[in-house]
């Protein structure tokens, strides 16, 4: 952002679903730097643009329906706005809903900055059959009215030039100007001096505007930078109003409404529209149960994709993550080096890319979903349901996509507007139970409940069928315990626009998608680049000297040896795999797993499913790869007949059977609750700005798991289980 | 007691007389177009009996019923 900061800005700003990132993407011709506000998690999207002699910085804003405030996230467009580059707004406006969308432009051309108003979609407008005096529009607001379609590319060239002649300094004649009544003017008049105190290179005629948005925007706020005199001054002018049966707030918004409201029937047909085909396909749509079964169809499928759709590029990735291991392992001399390259960096990488698919998926879905208008209607049909644990409907598609991967999903959750609700969502929703879980369920059911039944069902279809039931209430608790004592405040409003349907445009689908998966490449991947750095690190040193010369002096005793070549090649892997299990048992994380076991042992676990569990940080499915090398078995995979064996002959120190089915459910629960991903480690950091919330969510789920499978275990101990 | 938009039957043209919630959520509405004198009408109800969608100033916009109570409207006589 810095080499940009000294350009000139122009910002693009509009109501939400009204086709300002289209127009921003035709503008910018698709190029664009995503970066982040300062102090918010909010993606601050921006492009250059030539626009003449001069290079400009395009801002897309994000969607408002108003310069009102009270958090800090809708405070940046107004402090942009503010900004001393700040030289001109193109103010999106969708033609098809006029009245709230010239609300906004109302509220830019009152703060005093050059705006350009680009009417967009005017040819839906002409099909509902309204029709739209520009020419007397613009008049009205003192600002050009430009009739565009974004999505045809249609009016852009009369766009730039009106923004042209926009950035001219005193381009504009006499701009709009909304009559409020005059007590109120009087309220704005006592609040100016107190106000002129804190902006004070502000220009006088514009600090009435400030003094508005401030009676409007103060009170129950979390807004930055406001100078407390300045709050008590509202305070006492607001408590004032009240006292003589005023509301300041109605004053204010109707006012400008009344106005809006004048001018829209100087320039407007006053012809009631036709109603749309929007609102017959709605008829469909959200009908009670047809509604109700395209809904469960459209949700099955995008399940479907990111569980099984985006299996065959997920495993190309691991194969190639696999060879170009195998390769670097053969130019690489052997030693510590090769090691940091191999199961560090490259794997590191691997583990990064891997998310791609899903991403890639998911974000096409929600994009296609959002810009065609359905994904309003997905949180109408389902938020009865996500209500009743203090959710918004939109925290539907999230959770869903937590049964594949809470890394996608996490991801997800910034189709929600408020950050409480994004908050309460993205720490719940790692407890559904996603694919990497998958393994080891199975490794755990193979090895404890091969070939029992429980009546009908085989014991390990039951056992499966509990844990994905289970995280499902254990998501959903936990969300409703996190809005209620973490995260604590008004539940969530379910005001929320229904936008017409639309076909969304491909280009701009790919656009987003590949710009989000960017995001986490760069951002949360160095992150678990690093922590997979780390944890190589802690399972690999120290390298003991004296296990290396042990199995040194076996590899050369058996190439003494008699036999043919398949024999000595066998021993000599056998020699191999004990002497990993042998290092990564004197190593750090070895270590730490035997001195963890007096912790476990009453969850049902001895230090080598420790060892397990920590290498399982890495991502849950490592569990087993990491049992593989702990027993001395190698390369292994949750179908693996050796491993299933040496679990079930594993025994504790007082000669007991570490793997019954008691352990063994504990063990399913422990990786259903723990939270044994780095990468949801990763991109909670990334999607919430601080590693507060993943430092949080780490412990919560750790405890969590703790107590539930040492309940299970010491429960079922006591009930004769075992 | 007037009736609210909550009560409002399908289809039912209204004209908003009050609105009285917590300041937040008031100026959110008021903000989205919904004022003294404005006319909506209840187009839709969702498949499990809640949120509700209204028509409003030329555009879609749904709202939980617990949200639409507080919403106090008059209804015009049927044309």
């Amino acid at each position: 952002m810095s080499g940009s900061a000294a350009l000139p800005q122009v910002l693009i700003a509009g109501n939400p679903n009204c086709g300002k990132s289209t127009l921003f993407n035709a503008l910018s011709g698709g190029s664009a730097h995503v970066g982040n506000y300062p102090g918010v998690t909010v993606d601050r999207t921006s492009a250059r643009l030539r626009l003449g002699e001069q290079e400009l910085e395009l801002v897309d804003v994000p969607g408002m329906y108003s310069l009102t405030a009270s958090s800090p996230e809708e405070q940046l467009a107004v402090n942009a706005l503010t900004e001393a580059d700040t030289r001109a707004v193109i103010c999106v406006v969708d033609a098809t809903t006029l009245q709230r969308g010239l609300y906004l432009a109302l509220q830019l051309i009152e703060s005093g900055v050059s705006v350009v108003i680009a009417l967009n979609m005017m040819d839906s407008a002409e099909r509902i059959g309204l029709r739209i005096d520009t020419e007397r529009l613009s008049q009205l607001f003192g600002s050009p009215v430009i009739p565009v379609v974004a999505t045809k590319r249609r009016g852009l060239d009369a766009l730039l030039a009106a923004l042209d002649e926009a950035l001219e300094p005193d381009s504009g004649g006499k701009k709009a100007n909304v009559t409020y009544p005059p007590e109120l003017e009087a309220d704005v008049a006592k609040l100016v001096p107190v106000v002129a105190q804190w902006r004070s290179g502000t220009a006088p005629s514009q600090l009435r505007v400030v003094a508005l948005w401030c009676l409007l925007s103060l009170g129950e706020d979390s807004l930055r930078g406001v100078p407390d005199d300045v709050r008590k001054a509202v305070h006492g002018i607001r408590e004032a109003a009240i006292a003589q049966g005023r509301n300041l707030d109605l004053e204010i918004i109707s006012s400008r409404y009344v106005w809006l409201d004048d001018a829209l029937g100087q320039a407007c047909s006053a012809r009631d529209p036709r109603p749309s085909w929007s609102e017959r396909i709605d008829r469909v749509l959200t009908h009670p149960i047809v509604g109700l079964v395209i809904f469960a169809v459209v949700m099955l499928g995008i399940f479907e994709a990111l569980f099984a759709g985006a299996e065959p590029l997920i495993s190309a990735i691991e194969s190639l993550t696999g060879f170009m291991q195998a390769q670097a392992a053969a130019i690489l001399p052997p030693g510590v080096f090769q090691d940091l390259v191999v199961e560090g960096i490259i794997a590191g990488v691997g583990n990064v890319i891997v998310f791609a698919p899903q991403i890639l998926m998911l974000f096409l879905f929600i994009g296609f979903l959002e810009d065609s208008g359905y994904l309003a209607r997905v949180a109408f049909v389902i938020d009865r349901v996500m209500r009743g644990v203090g959710l918004h409907g939109k925290a539907f598609v999230p959770l869903l996509s937590g049964f594949a991967c809470a890394i996608p999903a996490v991801m997800a959750t910034r189709t929600i507007e408020r950050r409480r609700d994004r908050l309460v969502t993205m720490l719940a929703l790692p407890l559904m139970s996603c694919s990497a879980r998958l393994p080891v369920y199975i490794l755990v059911v193979g090895t404890v409940f091969a070939g029992q039944s429980l009546g009908w069902f085989s014991a390990g279809a039951v056992a499966l069928f509990s844990m994905y039931t289970l995280s499902v209430l254990v998501t959903l608790a936990a969300a409703a315990v996190i809005r209620r004592t973490v995260l604590p405040g008004p539940a969530p409003t379910f005001v929320l626009e229904m936008p017409p349907y639309r076909w969304p445009s491909a280009p701009i689908l790919w656009l987003n998608a590949w710009r989000r998966l960017r995001i986490f490449l760069v951002d949360a991947g160095t992150i678990i680049l690093a922590m997979t750095i780390l944890l190589w690190a802690l399972l690999s040193f120290p390298k003991s000297a004296d296990v290396t010369e042990h199995y040194t002096a076996e590899r050369a005793r058996v190439e003494q040896m008699a036999g043919s070549d398949l024999e000595k090649a066998e021993a000599l892997r056998s020699i191999d795999s004990q002497e990993a299990a042998d290092q990564l048992a004197n190593s750090l994380g070895g270590r730490f797993g035997h001195a963890i076991e007096p912790a476990i042992r009453p969850i049902g676990f001895d230090w080598q499913i420790g060892v397990g569990i920590i290498g399982a940080f890495a991502a849950r499915e490592v569990f087993i790869s990491t049992l593989g090398v702990v027993f001395g078995i190698g390369e292994a995979d949750e179908e693996n007949t050796p491993l299933r064996q040496a679990l079930r002959d594993a025994r504790h120190a007082d000669g007991t059977p570490v793997m019954t089915p008691l352990s063994g459910v504990s063990l399913m629960i422990f990786f259903l609750l723990a939270c044994q991903c780095m990468s949801t480690i990763a991109v909670v950091r990334r999607e919430s700005g601080s590693w507060k919330w993943p430092v949080f969510l780490f412990s919560y789920m750790t405890v969590l798991a703790y107590i539930a499978s040492f309940a299970v275990y010491q429960g079922g101990q006591l009930l004769g289980f075992g | 007691m007037r009736p609210s938009l909550a009560d409002l039957p399908l289809g039912q043209h209204a004209e908003i007389a009050s609105i009285d919630c917590e300041r937040r959520l008031s100026r959110r509405l008021m903000e989205m177009g919904l004022l003294p004198g404005t006319r909506v009408r209840v187009v839709r109800v969702a498949p499990l009996g809640d949120p509700i969608e209204l028509r409003v100033r030329n555009y879609s916009l749904s709202l939980r019923r617990a949200e639409a109570a507080k919403i106090a409207v008059s209804p015009e006589e049927a044309v």
